[in-house]
């Protein structure tokens, strides 16, 4: 960790593949690809993907998983603006614009933590599977997000917000400051307190940190807290970037988000993973994705890439760390045959 | 006896199925009748298929989110052969769906057994390939023009008084057969019990000398074999194929499967017991229509279940384990 001055590889792979992708569609696509546009285009896309990769980053790390976690963004949304038309927000000078988003933001993040309490309580008090207990939320939210809507689209986003959605500071959109801010914050935490280290360890062996005593329970119910926040930031950047927001926005990013927290390095079995390689992970996809889009491809078909690279990077991984084994037990096994 | 009836999560889904038919039968006239009956088995016919497959998967402690659009694509593809080489012959036309269903279960199977990846993952990769190249090159178009066979409705028997007429359809002779069969399976062959073993603990399964990844292929192929004839009886009761129909619906019967007592962690769950579990939703969701309340609160009402249910299960189980 201290060692700075080596680059971690696999970051430097990744890095390498997004000069390779860069390389791709500009061979394809020439200056319609390599244009500030274009990375102006991904750099508003990315933080709401982000974040909701971040949101299924930490209980993937836990040996988890959140199906919820879209579902969360879109209800919580759903509720900010319902609020703002209520109150008239946007009607309001911006200083009180400001001051309501904030306290509606706060109220927002409030409920997703109190459906987050409830899907860790269920997780670790009561041992439920954490597949189980995230279906049954989304399934409840995502009923109350349509009864509430009826399944259409609210829009109607106070000028003050739709300034975090859409606009941009020294060329940079406000959303990746938002997104970086985030992660970095995350990184510390995971790598630099207690807290956070216990999330690696409950991954790895939940048993062993048990009788070590740590309470586990509260930690995994904190998981799915801090899962619950990430994911209503997320929503509330796509609603700022949309101008509207409806129960079913962003479903496609649940297979997106499991894809780049594992191109990240993450093991779906817990215990390893870093928010900075999924960071880049992240910005490889998003490249790919949006020159796609420019080429023209159909999005089932993009949609069937994306589940082609998810199981080929994971048998890769596989294939690769089976051969190192062998490799280590030949060299063992010389090694203990020249003793001899 | 009796306690051990009460710690059954069968028994209690049973009860509470049984309370809510007496009030829905004293609710409506219309809901308790054997002409309800048979049109739900008929409309649920294919979901329980499903569910069988699934509740396979589950015991044998994977999850598997592609059932849908394996069923899509394997139907898809088996009627478009059929129109291309103008097959008549229904054999051939399921045997095509069979194999085609089987092949995409065998190729989950193998990247879960072989290349050592989380279930829920492979399968949710699986469901955006099938499907995301499915939708590619059909464009999402309908098939209308069906054989005759295909989309004829038949009855196979029927009986009753000659007001009141009720018959079996296909999808209830298909339903009953796959329903057999898989109690058959689980419950007296030894690759049923092989199937219990390896989900309730798959290092003692091998070390016992159980052949785990033959398991692992039988098992997500039979699942996939349920998901092709589960689709089959879907587009034959709406006499069309619609490769965008079905998929989206994989959680709901994952959903009906865990309330009737299979757990993800593997090794639990019974044909009767998912049986019941599909019931109760569709009892639910039967009785709400009857009643006029908005098909928008179902979502709530299922995942409330859920929750209930799995809180219900854990707090048994912690009880058994403490006496």
């Amino acid at each position: 960790m201290l060692n700075t001055k080596k680059i971690d590889p696999a970051m430097r792979n990744l890095f390498l593949l997004w000069f390779a992708v860069i390389a791709f569609f500009t061979y394809m696509k020439g200056g319609e690809f390599l244009s500030e546009q274009t990375f102006q285009s991904i750099a508003f896309v990315m933080p709401e993907l982000g974040l909701l990769t971040l949101a299924m980053f930490a209980p993937l790390l836990s040996g988890g998983f959140n199906l919820a976690i879209i579902v969360i963004a879109n209800v919580t949304s759903l509720f900010g603006i319902a609020v703002f038309h209520i109150f008239q927000v946007s009607e309001m000078s911006i200083g009180m614009q400001g001051l309501m988003i904030a306290v509606v933001f706060v109220a927002s993040l409030l409920i997703a933590m109190l459906c987050g309490l409830i899907i860790g309580f269920m997780v670790s008090y009561v041992g439920a599977h954490p597949i189980l207990v995230t279906l049954g939320m989304m399934t409840l939210l995502k009923g109350v997000g349509i009864i509430a809507t009826s399944g259409r689209a609210v829009s109607g986003v106070p000028d003050v917000l739709k300034f975090f959605g859409n606009s941009t500071i020294w060329a940079i959109p406000v959303p990746l400051f938002i997104f970086v801010g985030i992660a970095i914050l995350l990184h510390l935490f995971m790598t630099r307190t207690t807290y956070g280290r216990y999330i690696y360890l409950i991954g790895s062996n939940i048993n062993a940190v048990y009788f070590s005593g740590i309470n586990t329970k509260r930690v995994v119910m904190f998981i799915y807290i801090l899962s619950s926040a990430l994911a209503t930031v997320a929503g509330y950047l796509m609603m700022a970037r949309f101008n509207s927001s409806r129960v079913g926005y962003g479903d496609a990013y649940l297979l997106l988000t499991v894809l780049i927290a594992i191109l990240g390095g993450t093991d779906p079995n817990g215990g390893f993973g870093k928010v900075s390689t999924i960071a880049v992970a992240l910005l490889v996809l998003q490249t790919i994705s949006t020159g796609l889009n420019i080429m023209g491809t159909s999005q089932y078909l993009s949609m069937a890439m994306w589940g082609l690279v998810l199981l080929g990077a994971m048998s890769f991984k596989y294939i690769k760390d089976h051969y190192k084994k062998k490799m280590y037990v030949k060299k063992a096994a010389k090694a203990t045959n020249n003793d001899n | 006896m009796i306690k051990n009836l009460f710690n059954r999560m069968e028994f209690l889904i049973g009860i509470v199925i049984l309370i809510l038919i007496v009030v829905m039968a004293f609710g409506s006239a219309s809901f308790f009748t054997v002409q309800n009956l048979m049109y739900q088995l008929d409309a649920y016919s294919g979901d329980i298929i499903f569910a069988m497959g699934l509740l396979v998967v589950l015991i044998a402690g994977g999850i598997d989110i592609s059932f849908m659009a394996t069923a899509s694509a394997s139907v898809y593809i088996a009627a478009k052969l059929s129109l291309i080489y103008h097959i008549e012959n229904p054999i051939l036309a399921l045997a095509c769906i069979s194999v085609s269903a089987i092949a995409f279960g065998l190729i989950n199977a193998f990247f879960i057994y072989n290349m050592k990846m989380v279930s829920i993952i492979v399968t949710i990769s699986m469901q955006s390939v099938i499907f995301g190249l499915l939708m590619y090159f059909t464009d999402g178009r309908l098939i209308y023009d069906l054989p005759e066979w295909w989309v004829e409705p038949t009855n196979l028997y029927t009986f009753g008084s000659s007001g009141n007429l009720y018959s079996i359809t296909v999808p209830i002779m298909v339903l009953a057969l796959c329903i057999a069969l898989t109690i058959f399976i689980l419950n007296k062959t030894s690759l049923g019990k092989q199937v219990y073993a390896l989900g309730g603990n798959q290092e003692a399964a091998h070390r016992i000398g159980i052949n785990v990844g033959v398991l692992h292929y039988f098992a997500y192929g039979y699942m996939g074999f349920m998901a092709g004839i589960a689709g089959f009886v879907q587009s034959y009761r709406n006499s069309e194929i619609n490769p965008s129909a079905l998929v989206g619906k994989e959680l709901d019967i994952l959903a009906a499967v865990v309330l009737g007592g299979a757990s993800l962690t593997g090794g639990k769950g019974s044909v009767i017991g998912t049986i019941l579990g599909i019931s109760l939703i569709a009892i639910i969701k039967n009785g709400l229509n009857l009643a006029g309340v908005s098909s928008y609160s179902f979502d709530i009402i299922i995942g409330l279940c859920i929750l209930v249910a799995i809180t219900i299960t854990h707090i048994h189980e912690r009880k058994k384990k403490l006496s």
